[in-house]
């Protein structure tokens, strides 16, 4: 594989407790650092705010798959039995409509399940096997029971020495670069 | 980990017994859960019992090679009892299902915090159940090589399925809850296979979870769009599993069979499938717990409550079979009424009374805390349970079919060697299967159980 | 369509028929071509040696092939294969029999001569010059008949290129009037029975014809130096004059020869009867149409003996009612065990079958015929009969049973003649039988012979004496000391073991011949296809025996006919001959003359002490006295009353079931509807032992023990060796019909019987509606009584969203239940005409037979279980048993408007038609039986296994190509014949017209001979089946389920005496 230059991705702090993550969070949202992430072992209640994230689109892309899967079942459905394959079953009418009801609902929560899931992920950018903050390797911690915060190199308060400066005043167990290579 | 928590010092938490044995850190979660996954060698009584459940898997596949070869015929099906052991089987393996979404999706909603440490297993269970009863269907058809004419597929003739058919609805929801259920076992799984990922001793299983993970980072936003999706998978969980059972009582209640066509049998059908999936959740847990020191996770108070919910569908349950009665005498059809009296004195009734033992009687002992708090005794109880809510099925299966309209046409049924290899092998696959999940992922949530571990610490500083 | 007027539109049947005659000699030639094939051409073969054989030859003759005519020790050798006797065994049965059956498959590959080696003549000539009205794809119908004991079954057989294929009615024939029976329904299977003898064998080596031609000449030569002295030839009833003429030749040219017969099912009865009552033997023939009160002493003449196609018909046609001023006729029936006759009855008296003559000698008292006899218990009964026939005088008749003795007949007779009877109802004629003869003495005398040593050559066909004959002549030791035995028989059967020769039997369907009906008429046996087989006529086997043996069948009956028809243009009457299937007004005249016979002439009459059990033997229903043995429609058709297949079994009344503790159970397999473990007894009579499955009979006489004849073969074939017991073995000839001194021991064992309806009553429910004459006039709407009809007006559905097309045609059927005697004719008319298969009787217990329609029977008035009365269960006594009221419901698929069984199939594989017809997409259906499951009624059925026969090339064969031949794990059912209503329609469009009303007909109406099922247009205010549906009497089964089934029930109307009420 080819190799190029490394070259610096952000700061990242690391932690003992939720808490003293929650903390840190506002501290860095409050010096107006805009380009930053938290990492938790768990999600940490509060840390939405406390970085100052947005509501996220994953609600409505999975009404938007609900609405999908139900109307395409129900509209399907009445296609077959009234437009495409009109059979006398049992002496009932063609369009049957209540006997329709059961497919139209399970495709409902179908369509809804799916986007909800693959929507997920896909606004999370998964997946990406390789990601530069892998390369600190204490943070294989952060899985388990470290808490890390990252200011990233594109922020444009961003300066290393500051940064880093800044992230030592939160009293973190250790500040290290991030490189990206 | 959910958004509205009810505060942590909440007065009806502390009075209950801890869900998490105090005294556990991040690290000790962890490593308890996932060491059984990625260190832990493979036990003498693992593969003793692994061995087994293959055995029966091994069963399951000659019988179906058979069935195959010369036709359903090979079981002891006729006309008028078209079907037999299959639907019964799958019935019940559907119910069994229903406990593990239950759990996972409506207690995550009730915010029971006590479902956090069985959750896993449960749901896993649910997958197994669904894979076990998706046989079935299939199998049972006289012809299951063309049993694809069920899916609307866009095909020559221009021929499509018959919607009007619970056959039909039976394909898209079991369909349909299978899918969902391995989407929701597989979104809790994410940030677990991250940990396992990162403890992993071996580059294999590294790379392995690792592929599976994603490359999850437990990143705030991560967290944040984890979290909706999730939420919104238990909400959508919650109406999809009562309609999966409502579903296959349509089966029944749709036709105009005496004992199958009565409007009770949805809501009948979900508690029992409630019922007999808590029953086997027991049965699983019991000895699951004994064996790797998970009784800190899964204590005292998870067995009570799943008791306590127990003897609630039950007495549901109990209810159905009332009405069972009391509608056919009330309504004074005489077809029901000739149903009822047969199930008392027809030459069916001895399963009728074991049924009522099984199902009605003996969990009448859960009122008793004692009872309830004695696992020999609970672990029994469930086996009861599970074959109660078995018989169950077989009464409203088949001997309904035994004496319909027609007394001419009357007939009996006998289930073959075939029928109780099928049965068995399914037990089988469900083993094997459940042999390899508690080896190859870990069967408790981590995640969660940090969670747990924040609260309880913040609890007690 | 019609067949009649399809054959008057083509008149070209004499075409074919010249054709056929030489045909069959082509086809035996192309046969030949064919087994000289591969095996044989390696080596050379010794042309001076069949120079020499050619020279030898005299006449006309016929070989299958040089080497044949060589004897050449190879072509022997390639017969030899021909015999594959093992059956692989699987678990059950429908399997075994398919594997089997390959085997035979493979053997008869292998050798030319057989099945497939001679193909059905049409392809043996292609069709260079396509004979005139045979048009490919199309059926043919050809007239011939069926013979049968003292009678000839007029039909017509539906030929698809050259093959037969399906049994019809010939209208115009006097036995079938266009009915048929099971019987002749099922003869179709016979002639492709794979289990058929194929080729002439001497101690079991294969012979070819010429060399038995030899062997006979030889042999004829000896005979006539003794003048035949030890030449006797035994038969069965024969009703051909060309048999017997051929053998009233032989008697001629060997005057010591002599003449035997057998038939083990019918007793000297009617012909001495009748030479007690007219000085001579006399053929007694019915007017039944004529008769307003019928009485029949233990004679099932509707279902058995001669006629009784015809005396259906009859009887029936009294019998439709239009409204409630209709009339209908009487039955009173006294019998032993319950028929079909007795179950039509309007009253039904049981009577020990001893008890019958009482019963007869008391009425003829109470006529005034003399003789002072009384049976005690039956005096009021006596008395309203009495009564009623003298109320009736000239239009009521008196049957008495073929199984009855002399004197019942002979009272019949008197009885009939103080009423005026004779001439009107019932009258007399010459004999219908070539040589009638009393054949207990017959066959006593050959006994004797035989024991003798006086008897050297000796011909047997149509009877089967080694299995039939009375146990204590002890047939097959005498038999051995006969030196020279020539069997004749469609099997190698019993009597063929003790033979030296035996000459594989051709197939009514396969020879020329001819036959006379029950009143003398003559009909034509015309062959509808060249012998399958090395196969050979009766006939042709005695003309071996003559001064000019190898004269065809074809050529001696156009001889005969033209003797007898001289001075006409015979080509025009042999034209009109075939093509009618009879020979015009060649019916018997009546003799005159009354009967002369007075009660009293009669010895004091033998009682039986009612303490002593009366053993009576009857032909089955289903297989008669066993020659249908190997016919597995009829083993696997369900007896009208017991609704027993594949087994025979010592039948018990509740009574004696009781006292003996005979009570069967239903097992957990198939139950009532399956299989049912009933008894084992050991039936000890006149020093004999049989050991029998006992079964309890509602209704029977009490005391009474039927022995059933016909099973427990062990020679019948494939399908009918080893089956129930064999009642010949306890039968002697001192008690050839009622036995007594027998004993009836219950053994340990139980015996699994397979049963298709074990429950008989109807728990209370509007299934099967009844009522008598006297409550229809007072309430025509009786049958609806508290029934619970939805409205049709009354649905959720808007008019317009409920697709039935008004303009179309709606096709339904109604059933008239009164006419309903549970007959079977159409069961097995269904089973030929749909390609329904025999799945054997393990698959029977599992409850999973396949036929189409099935016929209910229910014992009516028995209070049900949830009456809090009977279980249903008739092994369960109860006094409602003794002889409880039976009704038959033929149950073919309702062709429901509101299907339950279409809205359930997930891939629409069972959808409606725009005629309304509930049709089956086999093709479609992927089995998952949850239409049968939803089905009220439960018609449908299931290929569980792979049920139909794909090898046997002769099944192939048998097959309707119009009907699709189902394979595992689909749905099947009752179309109404869809097949059929698209032959009419394609007709009817192409002549661009409406389809006529009676133009359809589906295989089961046409097929009963009670006129009971009628099908057609329902939006067509004419139609016949519209005006049955608009009597009161109409009414649907399970009409509350409101799936408004297009099949619909007249209630059964019953004519009971007022009189006989009150007393």
């Amino acid at each position: 594989m080819e190799h190029h230059e490394p070259q610096l991705y952000g700061v990242m702090a690391e932690f003992e407790t939720a808490n003293q993550l929650l903390h840190a969070a506002e501290k860095v949202r409050d010096a107006g650092y805009k380009h930053m992430d938290a990492y938790a072992p768990f999600p940490v209640e509060g840390l939405t705010e406390a970085l100052g994230l947005g509501r996220n689109k994953v609600a409505l892309t999975t009404l938007l798959g609900g609405l999908c899967g139900g109307l395409g079942g129900f509209g399907f459905e009445y296609w077959v039995n009234v437009v495409s394959y009109p059979m006398n079953i049992a002496g009932r009418p063609l369009n049957s409509w209540p006997a329709f009801i059961p497919v139209t609902f399970e495709l409902t929560v179908l369509g809804a399940a799916l986007s909800a899931v693959f929507g997920m992920i896909a606004m999370n950018g998964l997946p990406r096997p390789h990601h530069p903050v892998f390369n600190i390797h204490r943070f294989a911690r952060a899985s388990t029971d470290r808490f890390f915060i990252c200011i990233e190199a594109t922020d444009p308060k961003f300066h290393l020495a500051d940064t880093a400066r800044f992230l030592e005043g939160l009293h973190p167990q250790h500040v290290t670069e991030v490189q990206d290579e | 980990m959910s958004v509205a928590q009810p505060p942590i010092n909440h007065p009806e938490i502390r009075r209950l017994e801890p869900v998490l044995a105090p005294g556990h850190t991040y690290e000790t979660v962890t490593a308890t859960i996932s060491d059984v996954v990625i260190k832990r060698p493979l036990g003498l009584g693992w593969f003793a019992g692994f061995t087994l459940a293959f055995t029966f898997l091994m069963v399951l596949t000659v019988a179906v090679a058979w069935l195959i070869i010369k036709g359903v015929g090979i079981w002891g099906i006729n006309v008028p009892i078209g079907w037999g052991f299959a639907i019964v089987n799958f019935v019940w393996w559907i119910g069994i299902g229903h406990a593990g979404t239950l759990i996972s999706a409506i207690l995550f909603l009730l915010n029971q915090k006590w479902r956090t440490s069985i959750n896993r297993f449960a749901e896993a269970m649910t997958l197994f159940a669904v894979a076990c009863a998706g046989i079935f269907p299939l199998i049972h058809t006289g012809r299951p090589w063309m049993a694809y004419y069920m899916f609307p597929y866009p095909s020559t003739m221009g021929i499509w399925p018959q919607f009007r058919s619970p056959l039909i609805w039976d394909v898209f929801a079991v369909s349909t809850y299978g899918t969902v259920s391995l989407l929701f076992w597989f979104v809790g799984l994410i940030p677990d296979l991250a940990t396992l990922r990162d403890r992993a001793p071996h580059k294999w299983q590294q790379m392995i979870f690792g592929a599976l993970a994603m490359g999850w980072r437990g990143s705030a936003r991560h967290w944040h769009r984890y979290q909706s999706a999730y939420m919104l998978l238990a909400g959508l969980a919650t109406p999809l599993v009562l309609s999966v059972h409502t579903v296959v009582s349509f089966d029944f209640s749709i036709a105009i069979v005496p004992g199958w066509h009565t409007t009770i049998f949805p809501p009948y059908f979900v508690a029992g499938a409630i019922y007999s999936g808590f029953a086997m959740v027991l049965t699983i847990a019991i000895p699951l717990r004994k064996a790797y020191g998970l009784e800190d996770f899964i204590t005292m108070r998870h067995l009570e409550n799943m008791a306590k919910v127990m003897l609630a569908t039950g007495l549901i349950v109990a209810y159905g079979y009332f009405f069972e009665f009391f509608m056919a005498e009330y309504s004074g059809n005489k077809f029901d009424v000739f149903l009822v009296d047969q199930r008392l004195h027809g030459p069916y009734s001895p399963y009728y009374f074991a049924l009522i033992l099984c199902n009605i009687l003996t969990p009448q002992l859960l009122w008793i805390q004692k009872v309830r708090r004695n696992i020999a005794a609970l672990f029994v109880m469930s086996l009861i349970i599970n074959t109660g809510m078995w018989l169950e099925r077989f009464v409203i299966v088949v001997i309904s079919l035994t004496r319909d309209f027609m007394p001419s046409a009357w007939g009996r049924y006998s289930a073959t060697v075939w029928d109780y290899a099928t049965f068995a092998g399914t037990l089988g696959l469900f083993t094997t299967l459940l042999f390899l999940f508690c080896r190859a992922l870990p069967a408790i949530a981590m995640a969660e159980m940090r969670e747990l571990v924040a609260h309880t610490s913040k609890d007690h500083d | 369509m019609n067949q009649r007027e399809f054959m008057d539109e083509h008149n070209h049947e004499h075409h074919h028929v010249q054709e056929r005659g030489e045909l069959r000699i082509l086809s035996a030639r192309a046969g030949a071509d064919v087994a000289a094939e591969a095996p044989l051409a390696k080596h050379a073969l010794d042309l001076a040696a069949v120079r020499g054989k050619l020279q030898a030859r005299a006449g006309k003759q016929y070989w299958r092939t040089l080497e044949e005519l060589a004897e050449d020790p190879h072509f022997t050798e390639l017969l030899q294969r021909e015999f594959p006797r093992q059956a692989p065994s699987e678990w059950d049965e429908g399997v075994d029999r398919r594997d089997f059956l390959k085997l035979m498959a493979a053997s008869l590959a292998f050798a030319g001569l057989s099945g497939c080696g001679v193909p059905p003549r049409e392809n043996v000539v292609p069709y260079v010059k396509q004979p005139e009205g045979l048009v490919l794809g199309k059926p043919l119908f050809f007239a011939t008949v069926m013979p049968f004991g003292a009678d000839a079954i007029g039909l017509l057989v539906e030929s698809h290129e050259g093959r037969p294929t399906k049994i019809e009615g010939n209208p115009d024939h006097p036995s079938s009037l266009g009915g048929t029976n099971a019987f002749a329904q099922a003869s179709v299977l016979d002639l492709y029975d794979p289990d058929r003898a194929q080729l002439t064998t001497n101690f079991g080596d294969m012979r070819s014809w010429s060399q038995f031609l030899d062997s006979a000449q030889a042999a004829a030569a000896a005979i006539k130096s003794t003048e035949g002295a030890g030449f006797r030839i035994l038969t069965g009833t024969i009703t051909s004059p060309l048999l017997a003429e051929e053998i009233q030749g032989l008697l001629k040219l060997y005057p010591k020869a002599k003449w035997h017969q057998w038939e083990p099912a019918v007793s000297d009865g009617g012909r001495e009867g009748a030479k007690l009552a007219f000085g001579r033997y006399l053929n007694t023939v019915y007017r039944v149409e004529k008769a307003d009160v019928i009485l029949s002493l233990d004679s099932d003449f509707l279902a058995m003996g001669p006629g009784n196609v015809r005396y259906m018909k009859e009887f029936f046609r009294r019998r439709k009612l239009t409204g409630p001023d209709g009339e209908m006729n009487r039955l009173y029936v006294v019998e032993p065990t319950p028929t079909v006759t007795g179950a039509t009855a309007d009253h039904r008296l049981p009577l020990r079958a001893s008890d019958v003559e009482l019963f007869a000698r008391a009425l003829a008292a109470k006529l005034g015929l003399g003789g002072g006899a009384s049976l005690p218990g039956a005096e009021k009964w006596i008395a309203a009969v009495a009564a009623d026939l003298q109320k009736h005088r000239g239009s009521s008749l008196v049957v008495a049973g073929e199984q009855q003795g002399a004197e019942v007949h002979a009272l019949a007779h008197a009885i009939n003649a103080a009423l005026g009877n004779s001439g009107v109802t019932v009258y007399q004629t010459e004999p219908v039988e070539a040589q009638p003869v009393n054949h207990l003495q017959s066959i006593t005398e050959l006994c004797a012979d035989m024991d003798a040593g006086k008897v050297d050559t000796l011909i047997i066909f149509g009877t089967n004496p080694i299995y039939t004959a009375p146990h204590d002549f002890d047939f097959a030791t005498k038999i051995t000391k006969v030196r020279n035995t020539i069997r004749v028989s469609t099997h190698f059967d019993e009597t063929a073991e003790y033979s030296q020769w035996h000459i594989a039997e051709s197939h009514f369907l396969e020879t020329w011949g001819d036959a006379r009906a029950f009143d003398g008429t003559l009909s034509v046996i015309q062959p509808l296809i060249a012998p399958l087989y090395a196969t050979h006529s009766a006939r042709e086997v005695l003309a071996a025996f003559s001064d000019k043996p190898g004269v065809s069948d074809y050529d001696a009956l156009r001889d005969r006919l033209k003797a007898a028809n001289s001075g006409a243009d015979f080509e025009k009457f042999w034209r009109k001959t075939l093509n009618d299937g009879v020979v015009a007004n060649s019916a018997f005249t009546p003799v005159a003359g009354a009967a002369k016979f007075s009660a009293d002439s009669l010895p004091p009459a033998k009682t039986i002490p009612a303490d002593q059990l009366e053993f009576i033997f009857r032909p089955d229903p289903s297989i008669y006295d066993g020659r249908f043995a190997n016919n597995g429609w009829l083993q696997e058709l369900p007896k009208p009353v017991t609704k027993l297949v594949w087994d025979n079994a010592a039948l018990v009344s509740s009574k004696t079931s009781e006292k003996l503790d005979l009570a069967h159970k239903a097992a957990s397999r198939g139950g009532e509807h399956g299989q049912i473990y009933s008894p084992v007894v050991d039936v000890s009579l006149s020093n004999s032992k049989v050991t029998a499955a006992a079964w309890t009979l509602p209704g029977q006489a009490d005391g009474v023990v039927v022995l059933p004849l016909g099973y427990g073969r062990t020679h019948a074939g494939y399908t009918g060796t080893n089956r129930g017991f064999n009642a010949y073995a306890v039968r002697v000839s001192s008690a050839l019909f009622t036995a007594t001194g027998g004993t009836l021991k219950k053994t340990d064992a139980e015996y699994s019987l397979a049963c298709t309806q074990y429950h008989f009553n109807m728990e209370g429910r509007k299934i099967l509606a009844s009522g008598t004459l006297e409550e229809y006039k007072k309430n025509p709407n009786f049958a609806h009584e508290e029934d619970e009809q939805p409205d049709k007006s009354v649905s959720l559905y808007k008019p317009q969203d409920f697709p039935y097309a008004p303009d179309k045609p709606a096709w339904a059927m109604a059933i008239d239940l009164s006419s309903c005697n549970g007959c079977n004719a159409c069961v097995v008319a269904c089973q030929s005409e749909n390609n329904i298969p025999v799945v054997g009787k393990d698959q029977v217990m599992r409850g999973r037979e396949m036929h189409w329609i099935r016929i209910d029977r229910y014992y009516t008035h028995t209070p049900s279980e949830t009456d809090g009365g009977h279980s249903g269960d008739p092994s369960e006594y109860s006094p409602a048993l003794d002889n409880p009221e039976t009704f038959f419901q033929p149950v073919p698929c309702q062709q429901c408007e509101n299907a339950p069984c279409e809205q359930v199939c997930p891939v629409g594989a069972t959808v409606h038609s725009s005629e309304g017809l509930n049709d089956m997409v086999y093709n479609r259906c992927i089995g998952t039986r949850y239409c049968s499951n939803n089905c009220p009624y439960k018609v449908r059925r299931f290929n569980f296994l792979r049920f139909q026969d794909w090898e046997t090339p002769q099944f192939k064969l048998l097959r309707n190509p119009e009907v699709t031949v189902r394979s595992r794990g689909v749905m099947e059912k009752c179309t109404y014949c869809v097949q059929r209503i698209s032959n009419v329609r394609i007709e009817a469009e192409k002549q661009n017209r409406a389809i006529r009303d009676g133009e359809i007909v589906t295989a089961c109406e046409s097929a009963c001979p009670a006129e009971a099922i009628v099908f057609g247009d329902q939006n067509d205010p004419n139609s016949r089946v519209s005006k049955l549906k608009a009597q009161q009497r109409n009414y649907t089964i399970l009409g509350e389920l409101n799936a408004r089934p297009r099949t619909t029930y007249l209630a059964a109307v019953r004519n009971p005496n007022p009189e006989m009420e009150k007393a």
